[in-house]
């Protein structure tokens, strides 16, 4: 049994170190863009003002930045060191758009980002601007291409298995590219990002409004995040996962357990707004629902069913006992590679082939699997189903409250009476933390939501992982943890520091609490 | 569509390339955090130091990234088996690294001289821990690493994290250690004036001294008692990769085949000696950007004199010869190799068009009067 704990340890890692760069990437992925609104309104109005809110809020971005990337690092090694047969099995597909994020987007966000911090007398206004522009592509651009690999693990198109090389290989690259789980979950994320941005500069920016300091540069800056976070957020909304569900069974099993849908309702099925699932009798105890919703959300139509939990088991059950004749196929190919009989009978099961190998998890030898074996194997293939529902209801509701902030402060921007209002701007405030949260229960609902796959339907988690002790594990874990968490209070230091010191730390001069003042203080 | 051997070939040296563009890149302002805390002796000559690759620092630190990428694209079965084998060893790379973009970012935000001199030592580890232990890591490829294949290809790595730490792989440590050091210490002169710029002129010779007499004893001692590793069945270039369908033996100076076939191969190992006596002129001369490419050159012949010297094993078994990975099996799909060719070809021009124009940009002495006139915004 200590494979087990070998996956759950590797799982919580990587689970740990995503999680935590996953803490800094939506803040950079909205701040580009942020930081280009108001360079190009300094471009374009030569007002100063805007000009020190770029390099101010650029300050701050950078202290982040700096996370992001530290944070970053491991995971473009970690498939390598942690999943190493995940990596063989599918590294053909998976690595490319790892490799092209590199070349295409990394060079050109960290390239430049060194020109948009050093690079202000040196370049004309309109080359800055081209450079934070740059920069923003870059960092967005690094975002497509990973959730291109990302959308790949949750419906792997375009490729196919071979058991010559016994792993995956790639058969239709744009199939991959314009996956449209990908494209689904690019947007969804880049706008959730960009409403992390804006609620950092809301934020802050109602902090300064409400100790009535550097008014001009906190209600300019205001202003633009508000406007921006309402657009994005609507983004988030509208253009969320959900229209992605319908399209690949990965996504189908994740709706029934976020939704907490155990039985196959007649179409339009109904929304449970909340429900409390029970995992032991496979049935809601309770439940509120709204008539029709969940099928006009999930399908679009009327008329379409959304499988329930129930019959998706069964259905996977029926390629369980279908995948391990693929399995056994192949053992005896590998061993015998011209065996026609084996050939003939591998290529009949290979779509299941995936689903065979669930039952690796309980016996070495899938042909003599039990009828039990094969029951829990099939009962694995739906994710717990309360923490996918409460966190689903949790990302939502952030959504929603995020929503009304952002639609309110939009609109005391208009009115421009927002400097007069104290209470928006202690809401904004303290709203702070949403975005975050809201990211994090994002990142879970995805990745949790997928097991017991890692590229879902192909390749079971628990076979994901590279050979290594418990001990190294439990040692890395533990050094991981450490030293993002020394590192996180540093930076949350830095950045608290920084922000209450405000546009001052700029030292021009022209602001309150100004470091050039300070030292002629000292 | 090339033949599928032909991008095999291909992509061994495009890996090659994309590690030489790394050492010379992230080498420099490795070897410059290496060079930090003996180099500058107080907080503004530090500063200086920092700032002279200040802005490029990130952007060389891809070069990492994308070889890790490409090698996972190119060869899933090395980075698979390389990386979970040498897990402690990369880790401790990852970990290294960690205290660059914080320590770059950070060390001057706070007036705190302990804060710092915390950050100025971060900066040195993450700058001198990660060329040591690729050194080590090359050394331990050429002596071949115990680990199998089981059927299923599941990659078993049979050795331990202190087993890496022997002798040889060791010396090779001190080549690559040595060898990027020099380089950062060229870029350093380049960047910088007076008395940091003769400090760092001094680091250069030692670096360059002892990466020379490392090399040639490494080199030495390779050929005389490490075994290297033949393929002794068909070789299958253009086969389906399956690094178990081969036999592999192991024999005494078999790593100096590929000089005795291809004699021309020799000019590697030459152009690394050439490089390095060159830059050493240069340098004396104050033609310090010219030298900073003859210490590329050097970082080039060294990396190339290791992979000619294996080729066409990329990771030999030391337990398995059986299970040894090469160019021919470890690859990827024939399509996957031609699709990031294409990628690497669109994409590494404009690569190098753009970060030329910004080491352009910032061109230049840093003196500690930038330093005075930018506190609030520089490094």
């Amino acid at each position: 049994m200590s494979i087990d704990h070998v996956v759950d340890v590797s799982r919580l890692q990587f689970a740990v170190t995503a999680l935590y760069h996953f803490l800094f990437v939506p803040l950079t992925l909205g701040m580009t863009w942020l930081l280009v609104i108001m360079e190009a309104t300094y471009v374009m109005t030569g007002k100063q003002v805007y000009q020190d809110m770029t390099r101010f809020w650029g300050k701050l971005f950078g202290i982040n930045f700096a996370l992001g990337v530290t944070t970053g690092i491991t995971m473009e090694f970690q498939f390598g060191t942690n999943w190493a047969y995940y990596s063989h099995y599918v590294g053909d597909i998976f690595g490319a758009p790892l490799a092209i994020e590199g070349l295409m987007a990394f060079f050109l966000e960290s390239t430049f980002i060194g020109l948009f911090f050093f690079g202000w007398d040196r370049l004309s206004r309109r080359q800055h601007l081209l450079v934070t522009v740059l920069m923003a592509v870059g960092s967005n651009l690094s975002a497509l291409w990973i959730l291109i690999a990302n959308g790949w693990m949750q419906n792997p198109v375009g490729a196919e298995f071979s058991y010559h090389t016994m792993r995956m290989e790639m058969t239709d690259f744009w199939a991959v590219v314009f996956n449209p789980d990908a494209q689904a979950k690019f947007v969804h994320t880049v706008s959730a990002g960009y409403v992390t941005g804006a609620m950092f500069v809301l934020s802050i920016s109602s902090w300064y409004l409400l100790r009535g300091r550097d008014i001009e540069f906190a209600g300019k800056s205001f202003r633009i995040a508000a406007a921006f976070g309402f657009a994005s957020v609507c983004s988030v909304i509208v253009l969320g996962d959900e229209s992605g569900y319908t399209v690949g069974e990965a996504q189908q099993t994740k709706l029934a357990a976020m939704e907490a849908m155990w039985h196959t309702e007649p179409a339009p099925a109904p929304f449970n707004v909340l429900a409390w699932p029970n995992e032991a009798t496979m049935q809601n105890d309770w439940q509120l629902q709204v008539p029709w919703l969940m099928g006009l959300i999930g399908t679009r139509s009327l008329s379409q069913q959304i499988p329930g939990i129930h019959d998706i088991i069964a259905v996977n059950r029926a390629r369980i006992v279908s995948g391990a004749q693929a399995v056994t196929a192949l053992a005896r190919l590998r061993q015998q590679r011209d065996d026609a009989v084996a050939l003939a009978r591998f290529n009949a099961h290979k779509a299941d082939l995936g689903f065979g190998l669930l039952l690796k998890k309980y016996t070495d030898d899938v042909s003599t699997a039990t009828p039990a074996m094969i029951d829990a194997a099939a009962r694995d293939t739906i994710p717990k189903v309360a923490p996918m529902f409460w966190s689903f209801r949790l990302m939502v509701a952030l959504g929603m409250a995020m929503l009304t902030l952002f639609g309110l402060a939009l609109w005391a921007s208009v009115k421009g009476d927002f400097a007069r209002r104290p209470r928006l701007l202690k809401a904004a405030l303290y709203c702070l933390p949403m975005p975050w949260l809201a990211c994090e229960v994002g990142w879970f609902v995805a990745e949790y939501g997928r097991q017991p796959w890692t590229i879902y339907g192909v390749l079971p988690t628990h076979l994901s992982v590279s050979t290594l002790s418990v001990e190294s594990l439990y040692g890395s874990l533990a050094g991981f943890i450490g030293f993002y968490t020394v590192l996180l209070c540093v930076e949350m230091y830095l950045m608290v520091r920084f922000a209450r010191q405000g546009p001052g730390s700029l030292g021009t001069g022209r602001y309150a609490g100004d470091s050039a003042s300070l030292h002629l203080a000292h | 569509m090339l033949e599928y051997a032909t991008l095999k070939l291909i992509w061994w040296g495009l890996v090659g390339v994309l590690l030489i563009g790394f050492a010379i890149m992230d080498g420099h302002d490795m070897g410059v955090g290496t060079l930090l805390p003996f180099v500058g002796r107080d907080d503004v000559e530090r500063r200086v130091i920092i700032n002279t690759v200040g802005p490029h620092w990130d952007g060389n630190q891809v070069w990492f990234i994308t070889a890790g990428g490409a090698i996972f694209a190119a060869w899933p079965l090395v980075y698979a088996t390389a990386f979970s084998g040498f897990y402690w060893a990369m880790l401790a790379v990852l970990w290294a690294l960690f205290f660059r973009p914080v320590g770059f970012d950070y060390r001057s935000k706070i007036h705190h001289p302990r804060w710092r001199q915390l950050w100025d030592w971060g900066l040195f580890i993450g700058g001198a821990v990660p060329p040591l232990i690729f050194g080590v890591a090359f050394g331990n490829l050429l002596q071949g690493v115990p680990f199998y294949f089981r059927p299923d290809l599941v990659s078993v790595y049979q050795g331990s994290f202190w087993a890496l730490l022997n002798p040889f792989a060791l010396l090779c440590g001190v080549v690559s250690s040595a060898m990027v050091t020099a380089h950062g210490a060229i870029y350093l002169m380049h960047r910088t004036e007076g008395e940091i710029q003769r400090r760092a002129g001094r680091w250069l010779n030692a670096c360059l001294a002892v990466a020379a007499l490392a090399f040639t004893v490494a080199g030495l001692w390779l050929a005389r008692s490490i075994d290297g590793y033949v393929i002794t069945s068909a070789v299958a270039a253009n086969a389906l990769p399956d690094p178990l369908a081969k036999e592999v033996s192991r024999e005494a100076g078999a790593w100096l085949a590929n000089y005795q076939r291809w004699p021309w191969l020799c000019g590697l190992p030459l152009l690394a000696y050439l490089g390095w006596l060159v830059t050493a002129g240069l340098a004396r001369a104050g033609r310090t950007f010219a030298g900073f490419w003859t210490s590329a050159l050097a970082l080039g012949g060294v990396i190339a004199t290791a992979g000619a010297s294996m080729f066409p094993f990329i990771m030999p078994s030391s337990t398995h010869p059986a299970s040894s990975l090469t160019v021919w099996d470890s690859a990827s799909s024939q399509l996957t190799l031609g699709l990031m060719l294409a990628a690497t070809v669109i994409f590494m021009p404009l690569i190098i068009v753009y970060t030329r124009w910004a080491y352009r940009v910032m061109a230049g002495k840093v003196t500690a009067d930038y330093i005075r006139e930018h506190s609030h915004s520089a490094y």
